[in-house]
């Protein structure tokens, strides 16, 4: 009840979009998010320049190299090598190309399909609702990783195929949050009256609807993002995702799970990386999603 | 009630037929089935026999007909790799995948929903920034590198339980905690933020108003109603712990439904990927319908829906 | 005779991002047995945080300090939760405003009715579920019994509202504190609520403390009256002195915006009083009415004491009461 006298007291600070930026300088997980997050981008385009080795460069004479940190360590090799003599700080450089390649791709694949369906079913309601609500049953009922695993298994192992098995399996979270947000606006006085001056529905759907799902569709995206990455390196963890040589991350723990009793390094190094990327990616979707709507926070 | 639930349950079955005629097409689609079958060195006839033999010359209709017709029975075929009936294999399997994710949905709920009431109860305490750190720490966590680092500790290093395996309930341990760590984020949050909504309700205020003790107002009344969204959540979770089942399943060499299907998939063994895709949809369907059941059961106006 | 509820220099004080909100800033009064307090005040003026502070209800961010607050004697103002507890709908109990939203949605009606009962005075579920009946019908609710079993969503907000205040009969309770209880209702509900609650109330012989903004309702039930504007009182007396005779250029104010039949004329227009309530936020400065108030002076700048005025009857004014008696408010 005295939402009233608050109101009037905050309305008097700075403007909007100052208010934002505070928002945004504020939040200690959007600023740590973001900053791993540039800090793995920059590594992934710049790692031609950043990486001292050709990452695919074999040498059978230096096999399981350790690490700096360790007393057999050199700098030459920073972080140790691998089973076939690779240098593991370039093949982690190039590797974080694959995972984001795979994130984005496999985001915009997904959010495009995911956003059609969701924005169909939520404007139009009816029948178009109940068809996508049943794709949306039949998708989540589906056992992702078996499916995944099954048709690379089928298709092969290449980049291009778990790109597109990902990309056609993770569109359900788009559909259902933008169905929902959709849903909310559609009723809305602006989108009844734009309506009621006979806008077409494809310019209502673009210049009323989507802009207003923007924020949450952002959010989902990181969120499969992150998805999408952990899956392929779980699906080339189990050989039946991107293949060797490439140096996905997941394969890196993949074959340095052999040496798991001698040199757990092998494993500890592309597993901390996928941790780090990951927890980028979702701190910086849930600081979006604070800053874009406080008002939704918890 | 009752309308509700064959309306569900019709749903349910249209659910698993559309996935079963899914990945049917998906293996149809994905090359020629007999060539693996006759395996290395085999003549163009010698393909082309198994190819008759097994069907493959019909229809993809024709043949999907067939393999449900025969799926209703409980006739999934033989196993390409093992020449049994895919049925008594998966039975085999199955029980020790649910026992694993019966056993991991436990820990989660266990570990999550009393931790995300608590830091509903007292916001930005230091419980609260235990859970988020937990929470956050288990979504950025890979669940495949997560059971590795835990082999490495507490089975190499401290040799506290066996590395792999699936003989004792102590084999159990570290996939229960990897694969129950995975659902717990989800899970902690939904009660937290159900929580933290429900404590402001009118309703809790009316509870506290009329003397109900502490206690009686948070379990009682709160949780009740906060829960209502959990449920849900936790049997889609359920769902996607029995398909996460195959990488765990494959880490700790636990010899369920899960690591089955892997092998088959490495061995091209189709009815056996094909039966286990279609009954993991159908625990999935099963699992979502007891959770609406339950709500139903939990909130009032959801019977009349 | 020995006042039930006594209430001196209650605070209520809220941190927000800005500065120390203080939406209560020393509330006095007394209730005693049968006897109905009336406070009115404009949406914002503190009412409903007083209502919860007295019931030890406030949101967990808010603070309650108090000289005194006394219910039958036994002093409330340091109780644990868990005693309060025991005290909130047995001694004490209150209606709310929002009668939709006020009944949890998973219990039944007749689950939520016995358990305070139970709770308090440890009666058997049978016996409980009898008085629920009774007070139903009391409320003037028919075939009580077969609403026992039934969940708030099958109940329009009328017979919610008549189930929350037999729900704070159950324990027959010495005070009952309603805070807008029929805001929410359409005006023929009410009227049939008001008249029930006020025949309960002589019934029952409780004290009430009704909270409103409507002073319409005021008039067909108050003994006493406090007007509260920005977090204090500024008039308190007895029902007839306070319509009869206002003082504060508030309470006339308030009284020129509603129509007296007989008295205003066909045609003249309603007074309103012009300005917002002054933001609350890091305590106010002098009269918190002065922007507002039509006969402003250099003396409003500091804030004036509540002082009697007549028998029983106190105004909070710079003004002596021979000016109050003579200022009219204009309508705007």
């Amino acid at each position: 009840m005295n939402a009233q006298t608050v109101d009037t007291a905050e309305n008097t600070g700075p403007s909007q979009s100052a208010q934002m930026r505070r928002r945004i300088f504020r939040h200690f997980g959007l600023l740590i998010g973001g900053g791993i997050l540039i800090a793995i981008v920059l590594g992934a385009l710049l790692a031609g320049a950043l990486a001292p080795h050709d990452p695919y460069a074999q040498d059978l004479a230096n096999r399981f190299a350790d690490p700096v940190w360790k007393e057999a360590g050199s700098w030459e090799y920073i972080l140790g090598t691998d089973h076939l003599g690779r240098d593991y700080l370039s093949r982690l450089l190039y590797g974080a190309r694959i995972s984001l390649l795979i994130g984005l791709v496999t985001a915009l694949i997904s959010g495009v399909i995911g956003t059609i369906m969701g924005v169909s079913a939520g404007y139009f309601g009816g029948k178009v609702d109940a068809v996508v609500m049943f794709l949306i049953t039949v998708r989540l009922s589906m056992p992702v990783v078996l499916v995944a695993l099954a048709v690379v298994a089928l298709f092969g192992g290449s980049l291009l195929v778990v790109v597109t098995v990902l990309g056609l399996l993770l569109w359900d979270r788009f559909a259902v949050v933008m169905r929902s947000s959709t849903m909310q606006i559609r009723g809305l006085d602006y989108v009844t009256s734009a309506k009621a001056l006979g806008c077409s529905t494809l310019r209502i759907l673009l210049t009323e609807i989507m802009p207003n799902v923007l924020n949450n569709l952002i959010v989902i995206v990181t969120l499969e993002m992150a998805h999408a990455i952990i899956l392929e390196a779980a699906l080339s963890f189990l050989g039946l995702g991107v293949q060797p040589p490439l140096p996905s991350w997941g394969l890196m723990i993949s074959e340095g799970k052999n040496m798991l009793l001698f040199e757990p390094w092998l494993i500890t190094i592309p597993g901390v990386a996928l941790f780090a990327l990951i927890f980028a990616i979702n701190m910086l979707g849930d600081g979006i999603r604070d800053v874009t709507a406080p008002e939704n926070r918890n | 009630m009752l309308r509700f639930f064959l309306k569900r349950l019709g749903l349910a079955a249209l659910v698993a037929f559309t996935v079963s005629l899914i990945s049917f097409s998906l293996l149809f689609l994905a090359g020629d089935p007999a060539i693996a079958l006759a395996g290395e060195g085999a003549t163009d006839a010698d393909i082309e026999a198994v190819r008759i033999q097994y069907g493959f010359d019909r229809p993809v209709l024709e043949q999907y007909g067939g393999w449900l017709g025969n799926a209703l029975t409980g006739d999934f075929g033989d196993s390409y790799y093992f020449k049994t009936p895919v049925i008594h294999l998966v039975a085999e399997k199955i029980p020790i995948t649910m026992t694993l994710g019966l056993c991991a949905i436990s820990f989660a709920i266990l570990l999550s929903i009393p931790l995300g009431v608590l830091a509903a109860v007292k916001p930005n305490s230091l419980i609260d920034r235990f859970a988020l750190f937990l929470s956050v720490i288990g979504q950025a966590m890979p669940s495949f590198w997560f059971g590795l680092i835990l082999i490495v500790i507490f089975a190499v290093n401290l040799g506290w339980v066996p590395v792999s395996g699936s003989d004792s309930w102590r084999h159990f341990i570290l996939p229960t905690v990897v694969l129950g760590y995975y659902a717990t984020p989800a899970i902690m949050r939904l009660t937290r933020a159900g929580m933290l909504e429900v404590l402001r309700a009118d309703y809790i205020r009316t509870a506290r108003a009329k003397g109900i003790r502490p206690g009686k107002v948070l379990f009682k009344h709160a949780l009740r109603n906060a829960v209502i969204p959990v449920v849900g959540l936790t049997a889609v979770q359920l769902g996607f712990m029995l398909g996460g089942s195959v990488i765990i399943e494959s880490i700790f060499a636990l010899n369920g439904a899960g690591f089955l299907a892997f092998e088959s998939i490495s061995r091209n063994d189709f009815p056996t990927v094909q039966a286990l895709i279609l009954i993991f949809s159908l625990i999935y369907v099963l699992l979502t319908l007891l959770a609406d059941l339950l709500n139903a059961w939990l909130d009032p106006r959801i019977r009349e829906a | 005779m020995e006042h039930l509820l006594s209430v001196e220099n209650l605070h209520v004080e809220i941190p927000v991002g800005a500065g120390l909100l203080q939406p209560v800033r020393g509330i006095s009064f007394d209730l005693k047995k049968g006897e109905t307090l009336c406070i009115v005040g404009e949406s914002g003026c503190g009412k409903s945080l007083t209502s919860l502070a007295v019931m030890g209800l406030l949101p967990k961010s808010a603070r309650r300090s108090a000289d005194r607050l006394e219910l039958a004697g036994k002093d409330l103002s340091n109780l644990s939760e868990r005693e309060m507890s025991g005290i909130r709908g047995n001694d004490m109990s209150m209606i709310f405003q929002e009668p939709m939203t006020s009944l949890n949605p998973a219990y039944t009606i007749g689950d939520q009715l016995t358990e305070g009962l139970i709770r308090h005075k440890g009666v058997q579920r049978s016996e409980a579920k009898n008085r629920a009946i009774s007070l139903l019908e009391k409320v003037g609710i028919t075939a009580a019994a077969s609403r026992l079993p039934q969940f708030p969503h099958q109940l329009s907000g009328g017979l919610r509202q008549r189930v929350m205040i037999a729900m704070s009969l159950m324990c027959a309770p010495d005070v009952i504190i309603a805070d807008e209880p029929t805001t929410a209702l359409d005006v023929t509900i009410q009227a049939q609520i008001l008249r029930m609650v006020k025949e309960l109330q002589a019934e029952l012989g409780m004290a009430m403390i009704f909270i409103t903004h409507d002073l319409g309702v005021v008039a067909r039930i108050a003994d006493k009256i406090a007007v509260m504007y920005a977090g204090a009182f500024v008039e308190t007396g007895a029902a007839e002195q306070i319509f009869n005779a206002p003082m504060h250029p508030y309470t006339k104010g308030l009284l020129s915006c509603i129509p007296v039949p007989g008295k205003t004329e066909c045609g003249s227009r309603l007074g309103s009083i012009p300005g917002v309530v002054p933001s609350l936020i890091g305590g106010v400065q002098g009269c918190g009415f002065r922007s507002r108030c039509p006969y402003t002076q250099e003396a409003c700048a500091s804030e004036p004491e509540l002082t009697e005025r007549a028998g029983g009857h106190a105004c909070r004014c710079v003004l002596d009461t021979s000016e109050l008696n003579s200022i009219i408010w204009e309508a705007a």
